[in-house]
């Protein structure tokens, strides 16, 4: 089955977006996923497998929602009490979506943040999940070859998302770990002048708050640096806020949607809020992404553009029912971020225990691991020989700081939400064995410049994704959201 | 305090949304005065959306009968896994009942191989998704006309990618033509843009009509010559009324070789035949690896939701249910749509001679003042305001023919066709009352 290639043929030449690598995925963040596919962590059946710790999923209160769906099968179309709904909701494909489903959106959102701000259902807009929202809200706001600035590190999956298709450019706004990564004003004002220098026309900031991959939450002051500099600049402000709900700890979270309510005299049409469901309730597979923008404009013409990827309306109508039950929301918010701060709280303390340092965050379903002393030069070739140790002895799954642009090497995202306790202990376990002195198993040999050993330890997996896909036979768990296309 | 305009994109900006299009307007007119047969008898009748309603009852039995199976029904363990799947292959089970179902739809007389669809949330997706992989912007798509409205902004607007119209005429009953064809193509080279590809909508909307398998042939020749892409839109294959008169490109394809099959790509959806509009659910099938690579990773933009995978998945699996959903929901349309000609002639009013989908392309050329675009406009505003039914303009489908209008039938219940069948009857009455008085 391989691609029949005929240089005289012009049909078999696909446009310039379907064969640049836009797609994102030759990024080391998927290799270390399909190391993971290869040989899944089961606690039974395959304990010496990967495990996963390189993806932000929330499975930590699913229960809690079966328990609601078991309690509610009105809200299920396909049940006794439900299937008299069913006519209505196959037939609705209006784009502004089921009125209950953006009522409740709207509550929620309000809810997740704390309560600090209200929001318009007349603003929710669907996407295609919060990837959908992020490419959408770049075609509303960008011309292809303006960019958008940055800060770093940042998720991998924007460079892809902000910029496949659109042809946007993303530039970063340099953060640091001597102020824990915090984005400053000098930094913002360096990024936008060399874009500048550059020629290249800026047309917007794009943060991520809580922060992918910090698990930080910006203080009111940086939130507002932010949006008086994007005032100052006549350009927009996305706020990515997928993680708003997953804050388990102070500083309390405080969403731009405030800095709007609080400060009238900023041009609100320059605020927009990228949301999604996949992180906060841990429902991925629904694809419920939102765009709320204070910009008329925008939400109308995103509004058309949802047609691209609108919510199905079965989902929305589950999710209108689930979220209206303002008793199950509050108790679900709290619940969540108890279990997320108890988990939170243990993962850390057990990476402390042998001097694994994290950034100190607040929210969030990863911790930002600091292995800086474990690297044998400050290079990324260092960070990534680390990495690949890890994946291949130590059998984790954790992603490389320079796959989000971390201007430092040496640090790694690990998920911790995304797993049972016993898998945690079993990760941490492994952790310890890793790091613990005297041991000659990697750890310690990853810091010597013995080129020999060095060769020895190479991941045996190619680096580069197309590789990979011929070598070995796909086996997707299902808690992979695939990246794996080739057949 | 005066505000400076905040810049937003050019896409933003434009026009090429297309919702000023008359198809949409008449829309937003119903939206504002829905018939109801009790609580707003005078209200606008909705006849330029095509759905099928027809037989939403088989589909509710199904799930009344079968409570256990769908969703997560007692077993809410399950609930779980489903949440958190996002794999962009798509459920295993689900996709295996989409291909299964594109079987049954034709006959068995082709197969699909599950690893070769990639799944989008709704066809407008799929058109979309096809347009930025096959073509560049500044490229042309041809694409025959009349067509599908929404193709203007599914092909164009975020793509950047031009429309090539195709023009095909009431002479011989809108069939595409080698002639026209080379025609089009022409017309392109003229004007520096590179044709990437055709889009053919099999069966035809808005013309009801299904391509015959030597204009198949004919066209998948065209392709090949100019090595161009082929994509066959065949949302509406299952509405076809007879079962034998649809003959896929997938037919056409299989007896051809390798390289010509590398060229074509199918687009599906059960918005259609199923009538699940709400549910998003669109395919794209393709014979063509690197198509389906890229197809697949671009469809994280547009993912079906995995609730709705489980549920269709048990639904489209059931072999005797689709079996017997699709004969019976052929023979409704047929049923209706022989009751809508019916009803037309009896108004003096001729259709084109149809055999699928949920609407008929009705010529009301004899009314027209003048037989212009403006003309036939104006005679649909009146159509709308006075006879208050929305029907759709060709002019709003890029027919070059002025007095063609499509007109839905499936999407309302019998009651509701017997009331607008009547109002036509009237309006035309009226109108040609009218032009006898005015031509004395």
């Amino acid at each position: 089955m391989g691609l029949h290639v005929d240089e005289h043929s012009n049909y078999n030449v696909l446009s310039s977006i379907a064969t640049s690598d836009g797609h994102g995925e030759n990024s080391s963040y998927f290799d270390g996923w399909k190391a993971y596919d290869n040989d899944p962590f089961h606690p039974i059946d395959n304990p010496q497998g990967v495990i996963q710790m390189g993806l932000a999923e929330n499975q930590l209160c699913l229960d809690l929602m079966q328990q609601w769906i078991k309690q509610n099968p009105q809200a299920s179309i396909c049940t006794g009490e439900g299937v008299s709904e069913f006519k209505d909701v196959a037939n609705f494909q209006d784009y502004h979506g089921l009125p209950d489903f953006r009522k409740a959106i709207a509550r929620f959102m309000g809810k997740a943040r704390g309560g600090g701000a209200t929001f318009d259902p007349e603003r929710i807009v669907m996407s295609g999940g919060a990837t959908g929202a992020q490419e959408t809200i770049a075609f509303c706001l960008a011309n292809p070859g303006e960019a958008f600035l940055i800060p770093t590190p940042y998720y991998p999956g924007f460079d892809r998302d902000f910029r496949w298709r659109t042809g946007v450019q993303l530039l970063p706004i340099q953060c640091h770990s001597f102020d824990n990564f915090k984005i400053t004003e000098p930094a913002l004002v360096t990024a936008y002048q060399r874009a500048q220098t550059a020629n290249i026309r800026v047309k917007g900031i794009l943060v991520t708050n809580p922060s992918n991959p910090l698990g930080t939450t910006l203080d009111r002051e940086t939130l507002r640096t932010l949006v008086s500099f994007a005032n100052e600049k006549r350009i927009h402000l996305v706020c990515d806020e997928i993680f708003s709900g997953t804050v388990f700890d102070k500083p309390t979270y405080v969403s731009v949607s405030e800095i709007v309510e609080e400060e009238p005299y900023y041009d609100r049409d320059l605020i927009h809020i990228v949301y999604s469901l996949s992180k906060d309730l841990g429902v991925p597979g629904f694809r419920v992404g939102v765009i709320y923008s204070y910009n008329d404009a925008v939400v109308s013409c995103a509004r058309k553009m949802s047609s691209f990827g609108l919510v199905s309306t079965q989902t929305q109508h589950l999710l209108a029912s689930m979220l209206g039950d303002d008793d199950f929301t509050t108790k679900f918010l709290a619940e969540s971020r108890r279990r997320l701060s108890r988990r939170h709280k243990y993962f850390t303390a057990g990476l402390h225990r042998v001097d694994i340092k994290c950034l100190e965050s607040n929210a969030g379903l990863f911790c930002w691991m600091n292995l800086t002393h474990l690297l044998n030069e400050a290079t990324v070739e260092a960070e990534l020989k680390l990495w690949r140790v890890i994946i291949k002895e130590v059998k984790l799954n954790i992603s490389p700081g320079s796959s989000f642009h971390c201007s430092e090497p040496g640090w790694f995202r690990v998920c911790f939400a995304n797993m049972d306790d016993n898998t945690m202990e079993t990760a941490l376990k492994r952790i310890r064995k890793f790091v613990s002195p005297g041991n000659h198993t990697a750890a310690a040999q990853a810091k010597k410049k013995n080129k020999r050993w060095d060769a020895a330890l190479r991941l045996s997996l190619p680096r580069r994704f197309e590789e990979l896909s011929i070598m070995t036979p796909r086996l997707m768990s299902p808690h992979s959201p695939l990246v794996q296309a080739a057949n | 305090m005066a505000k400076k305009g905040v810049p937003l994109s050019e896409m933003a900006t434009s026009d090429t949304h297309g919702e000023d299009s008359p198809y949409f307007v008449g829309w937003k007119v119903y939206d504002e005065n829905p018939y109801d047969a009790a609580s707003n008898p005078s209200g606008v009748i909705q006849m330029g959306l095509a759905e099928n309603q027809v037989s939403f009852d088989l589909l509710e039995d199904y799930l009344e009968q079968h409570p256990q199976e769908f969703g997560w029904g007692c077993g809410v363990s399950s609930f779980r896994e489903n949440a958190l799947f996002q794999d962009y292959h798509g459920l295993k089970t689900f996709t295996r009942a989409v291909a299964l179902f594109m079987e049954q739809i034709r006959g068995g007389r082709t197969q699909f191989d599950p690893q070769h669809i990639v799944l989008t949330a709704g066809a407008t997706a799929a058109n979309e998704l096809l347009t930025f992989i096959l073509a560049d912007p500044g490229d042309g798509l041809l694409i025959p006309t009349p067509y599908y409205p929404g193709f203007d902004r599914d092909l164009r607007w975020r793509t950047g990618v031009n429309i090539i119209p195709v023009h095909c005429n009431s002479s011989n009953g809108f069939q595409i033509t080698l002639r026209a064809l080379e025609d089009a193509c022409a017309g392109a080279e003229s004007m520096k843009v590179r044709v990437k590809g055709l889009l053919l909508t099999n069966p035809s909307n808005p013309l009801g009509t299904t391509i015959t398998r030597p204009v198949l042939e004919e066209i998948l020749d065209f392709v090949a010559h100019k090595d161009i892409h082929l994509i066959s839109d065949e949302i509406y294959s299952g509405s076809v009324f007879s079962s034998d008169e649809f003959v896929s490109m997938t037919e056409i394809v299989e007896s051809r070789g390798h390289q010509e099959r590398e060229r074509v790509h199918i687009v599906y959806s059960l918005s259609k035949d199923l009538g699940l509009p709400g549910y998003r659910v669109g395919t794209i099938y393709s014979y063509n690896n690197e198509v389906v690579t890229t197809a697949r990773r671009m469809s994280s933009f547009t993912l079906v939701s995995s609730q709705t995978q489980k549920m269709l998945a048990s639904l489209l699996s059931d072999k005797e249910f689709t079996e017997n959903y699709l004969r019976t929901n052929r023979e409704r349309l047929k049923k209706r749509y022989e009751f809508v000609v019916e009803g037309l002639s009896n108004a003096g009013i001729r259709c084109l001679q149809g055999n699928a989908g949920l609407f008929c392309w009705m010529n009301l050329g004899e009314l027209l003042e003048e037989p212009t675009v403006e003309g036939e406009l104006s005679l649909w505003n009146l159509m709308l305001h006075e006879a208050k039914l929305n029907i759709s303009p060709g002019s709003s489908c890029h027919c070059l023919e002025a007095g063609w209008f499509r007109v839905c039938f499936a999407n309302m219940s019998q009651q509701t066709l017997e009331v607008a069948l009547m109002r036509m009857k009237d309006f035309t009455e009226k109108m040609k009352a009218k032009q006898m008085i005015s031509s004395l």
